[in-house]
């Protein structure tokens, strides 16, 4: 056979039927369900009379707009309470697993997919969220796909498709102190533009990307779709079977020999061809700012606000002019000097135990800063259990943090939780689109370490010179 | 799904890059349980101001765009979150084509699903359509977009157009492959049994 892709032999696993018009079907083996994106999809599913092709290939839970305080009192927002009883009533009707609001496995689908072992090496995984690409970092093909996909896969277990191309990211060199996954995605991101993997889905390779524990994995894989990717891949490797083995889902004794003896070769071949491959060299990378209105529009900490003066074209100047009128931001100032209100720590991209740890690390014995609001808002109910075991939970509120519930929050304020008009904020959520947090609200992107760093000094500060001392 | 033949009518012009998913239909209007009734949100934000008043100057709160059924863009369009709601507030308000140099994939998909038309031509052609005085006319079996004064060719993916043409159910067809699903089942309990799932 000849040399292939780790993408194309995902693919190729996955294919059930080459139709005559060129499309594929490809079987899905696993699907995240939340509430905001399923109702329709299972209306869709009852006024045709179709059942559940596999119920039991599901789970599902409510993350996107559940409250992150006072969860016990039930949810207040009429709109959002209705939403989340939809998917209760739906999962029960059709058979569906469904973690319940209150359960400790709750949490961002993101992160309990993979927590619970759901999430395997090898799989096609699907949600009606275009973050799916988390997922990747296992080594599972897995995107996002509208609600008529939803429907789509619950009637039957696949999906058409078409291949995508193949993309090869390499990093080229070491993680310097002081940044990590989220810097690299975001550096990436600013090299290729928010439509450079458009098409494509991504393989990350390099030396860096190895070193990455599998949170920092999923970090860099959710961000896939911020630069335009389908997907995002990393090969199986010790690391991911570590993560995997002894999760409740997750294939135990001889299953999992089998599983791992397999997995093992779920590698891209040595000569396979990729249609483009992006270089990112790593030597000298700064953590990561961005200033405008996208995710490419990104900086190091030791940079400044561009001048649109110097845009290569008259629409590239139009767009940076827009975006700074709406960052309220001035060409030329220097980003330590750009001060905040709110910090948010959370998301699936950075809502980790790992995250929590490295922002708890800058957290430690300082203050919150005067004027600023800051929340941590672990990705799920066990993230947030065993922060509280190590302490972290203590670090947080001492220092001036609120320490809240889990769920999607701030990332897109669905909830209570979002930013008023006109206000800026440090998140480590993955979208700084306008009004994202909220209507009129400015958004930079950050690590869980800047986002720590700019909520204990007031303005974005290069957590580097933080964790010197 | 509604077919989509052809279609002739006012085209609004949007032309600016990387229209988000967030931007076309914001947050506040996810919590909705059904498909219908968005059109009055769409581009919520561009389009009123926070007390809810029209923002005048936005394109489609202006004469003759109030009614376009077909809208006109800058590269990426629909880039961001994977939410379907975008192109059901499009089409609920009417809009049934969009016209861009580039779709992000995960919205072109979603188009399709809810036969709505997107269109990709280059920069200059769409400042060009943008320039026509009168309604436009996407043909879909032709592959053609074109006004009073001048006309330009797209491409699509065969299988989309005839998707597009017929209006076809995705899932009967895919139903239509119902021994292959059944027999990929078999044999993948067989060669990859660690895959079943006891549900949590
Ligand atoms: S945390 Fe944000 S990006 Fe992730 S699934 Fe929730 S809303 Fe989407």
């Amino acid at each position: 056979m000849s040399p292939r892709t780790l993408y194309d032999k995902i693919w190729d696993e996955h294919l059930v039927a080459t139709r005559a018009d060129g499309t594929s079907l490809i079987y899905i083996d696993r699907h995240l369900v939340h509430e905001v994106t399923s109702p329709q999809a299972f209306e869709g599913l009852v006024l045709a009379g179709r059942a559940l092709r596999r119920p039991g290939n599901i789970l599902s839970v409510a993350d996107h707009n559940v409250p992150t305080a006072d969860r016990e009192k039930g949810i207040r927002d009429e709109t959002c309470r209705l939403q989340v009883e939809a998917l209760e009533a739906n999962v029960k009707a059709h058979g569906v697993p469904y973690i319940p609001l209150l359960d400790d496995r709750q949490g961002i689908v993101h992160v309990v997919g993979p927590e619970q072992g759901f999430t395997l090496p090898g799989t096609t995984v699907v949600c009606g969220d275009s973050h799916t690409s988390t997922h990747g970092a296992f080594g599972a093909l897995a995107f996002g796909i509208g609600t008529s996909e939803v429907e789509h896969v619950m009637a039957t277990q696949t999906l058409p498709q078409r291949r995508s191309k193949n993309l090869r990211v390499r990093f080229d060199g070491a993680l310097p102190p002081g940044t990590g996954a989220k810097d690299m995605a975001l550096r990436l991101i600013g090299q290729i533009g928010t439509a450079g993997g458009t098409g494509c889905v991504m393989e990350y390779t390099g030396s860096a990307v190895r070193g990455l524990s599998l949170e920092g994995r999923m970090t860099l894989c959710n961000m896939s779709i911020e630069g335009g990717a389908r997907a995002g891949l990393v090969a199986p490797d010790d690391t991911t079977f570590a993560y995997v083995a002894g999760r409740p889902l997750a294939p135990k004794g001889a299953l999992w020999d089998a599983a791992v003896a397999h997995w093992r070769t779920l590698t891209s071949d040595p000569e396979a061809a990729f249609d483009q491959e992006v270089v990112v060299d790593l030597r000298g990378l700064a953590p990561q700012v961005t200033w405008g209105t996208s995710p490419q529009w990104v900086t190091d900490i030791t940079g400044r606000v561009p001048d649109p003066a110097q845009a290569r074209t008259a629409d590239e100047r139009d767009a940076i002019l827009r975006a700074l009128e709406y960052m309220g931001l001035e060409p030329g100032t220097p980003m330590e000097a750009i001060g905040i209100q709110v910090a948010f720590i959370g998301s699936c991209t950075n809502g980790r135990i790992e995250d929590l740890r490295e922002a708890a690390l800058v957290a430690r014995g300082r203050k919150v800063a005067q004027g600023v609001r800051a929340l941590v808002v672990p990705g799920s109910g066990l993230v947030k259990k065993q922060a509280e075991a190590e302490g972290l939970d203590r670090i947080f509120l001492e220092a001036g943090f609120e320490w809240r519930q889990p769920g999607c929050s701030m990332c897109l304020g669905m909830n209570e939780d979002r930013l008023e008009a006109g206000v800026r904020c440090a998140s480590t959520s993955n979208r700084n689109f306008e009004g994202r947090q909220g209507r009129g609200s400015r958004t930079h992107l950050v690590s869980p370490a800047m986002a720590a760093a700019a909520a204990v000094t007031g303005h974005f500060t290069d957590v580097r010179r933080m964790l010197e001392n | 799904m509604m077919p989509f033949t052809t279609l002739t009518g006012i085209a609004a012009p949007l032309l600016r890059a990387n229209v988000d998913t967030d931007l076309i239909i914001p947050k506040q209007f996810l919590t909705t349980l059904v498909r219908s009734g968005l059109g009055r949100h769409l581009f919520d934000e561009l389009r009123h101001d926070p007390e809810g008043r029209e923002v005048p100057d936005f394109v489609l709160n202006r004469e003759p765009y109030r009614n376009a059924t077909i809208l006109l863009s800058g590269p990426n369009f629909g880039c961001g979150s994977s939410r379907e709601h975008a192109p059901w507030a499009l089409l609920d308000f009417g809009i049934r084509c969009v016209v861009a140099p580039s779709f992000a994939d995960i919205f072109f998909n979603n188009c399709f699903s809810n036969g709505v038309l997107p269109v990709v031509l280059p920069a200059e052609t769409i400042a060009r359509l943008a320039a026509e005085a009168g309604p436009l006319t996407v043909d879909l079996s032709t592959q053609t977009v074109s006004g009073s004064g001048c006309g330009f060719r797209f491409e699509i993916e065969a299988a989309r157009k005839a998707a597009l043409l017929e209006g076809m159910d995705e899932i009967k067809r895919s139903e239509a492959n119902l021994s292959e699903i059944e027999a990929y089942e078999t044999r993948r309990r067989v060669e990859a049994p660690w895959l079943a799932v006891g549900g949590c």
